[in-house]
């Protein structure tokens, strides 16, 4: 049973992180671009980072469920691929904030529209380096026991609470003063 | 009680089509048995889903993925085509439940099943398996490391 699935996979260096590295909330997103519920969730997550500037961590890793959403992993290639130039958050924006188009071609005017490479994305994506990040995200979150997308973790235990603003927020903010 | 690791797991014969019956015993590799309450059902889908996602790591290691519920086989074969299931649901449904209960997992008081995985090595015995709440999603995790202490 997997009542306090843990996170299998540290906080790393390589992890796509925003906020104070010794922060004292570090919350994990393992999400999939064109789920729904992330693209809710997208908005809330931005809040709680602006109330918990000083205090959170916050990092996404990609868990692309490719068999109901069929361009979650192509938008997480890219938004990989657009993280090599350094550029991840701005795509990771502008992917949930276009969520209703993730087609090929959108895709590739949000790169433009951020300001990275086209072509070295593309070129990037093509040598596969990218999917095979998005891969072992893949298999980090099965093995944490993630149960769908979004799926939390705050400092490194599955977060089974709501993920709406006010609920998330309260259980920050006992973890903190805890 | 659901049966437990060390158990012979019953062999069946059910419907994975409307026309296609599929039995444990022609699988040789490990087989998970993903029982379920119902097609539909929202953590069902996700817990499928997350299956389905975890599929090509269980192929990996030679382990067949076989999904469980009391639901006719039409209502399966809309249900996978809808959310893309990457492995056969069998169809539990006549006589209604009855896979559940030789496993131990058919709830009397709803007519469904329990949300419940087995791990079946390839000499047909049980060597792993776990009931979750009906409401909470297991995970795949557990499942796959069973099968990879098979290898």
């Amino acid at each position: 049973m997997s009542e306090r699935a843990q996170l299998s996979i540290p906080v790393g260096p390589d992890d796509h992180s925003i906020g104070p590295l010794d922060a004292k909330l570090t919350v994990v997103e393992y999400g999939d671009y064109q789920c729904p519920y992330c693209g809710q969730a997208y908005p809330i997550v931005e809040q709680l980072r602006t109330d918990f500037a000083d205090s959170m961590r916050f990092v996404f890793r990609n868990l692309p469920l490719a068999n109901v959403h069929p361009h979650a992993e192509a938008a997480a290639e890219v938004a990989e691929a657009v993280g090599l130039q350094g550029k991840f958050w701005e795509i990771h924006d502008a992917l949930y904030e276009n969520q209703h188009d993730l087609s090929a071609s959108a895709l590739l005017h949000y790169v433009e529209e951020v300001g990275a490479d086209v072509n070295s994305a593309t070129k990037d994506i093509a040598d596969g380096g990218p999917r095979q990040r998005v891969e072992a995200d893949f298999e980090g979150a099965i093995r944490s026991d993630a149960n769908g997308t979004p799926t939390f973790f705050v400092n490194g235990v599955r977060y089974d609470g709501s993920w709406l603003y006010e609920p998330f927020s309260e259980f920050l903010t006992n973890v903190l003063e805890g | 009680m659901a049966l437990e690791a060390g158990s012979d797991a019953p062999d069946f014969e059910l419907l994975a089509t409307p026309d296609q019956r599929v039995s444990l015993s022609e699988f040789h590799g490990p087989v998970v048995l993903i029982f379920y309450p119902a097609d539909w059902s929202p953590v069902c889908s996700d817990e499928l889903s997350m299956f389905s996602a975890a599929h090509k790591l269980f192929q990996a290691r030679g382990a067949q993925l076989l999904g469980i519920s009391v639901d006719g086989p039409w209502c399966h074969e809309v249900f996978k085509e809808q959310r893309n299931v990457a492995f056969p649901l069998l169809a539990d449904c006549h006589p209604k439940g009855e896979v559940a209960k030789t496993y131990g997992v058919y709830r009397d008081d709803d007519g469904t099943s329990e949300r419940a995985l087995f791990v079946i090595d390839s000499n047909g015995k049980i060597v792993w398996s776990e009931v979750s709440p009906v409401g909470v999603n297991p995970g795949a995790d557990g499942a796959l490391r069973a099968v990879e202490a098979l290898s």
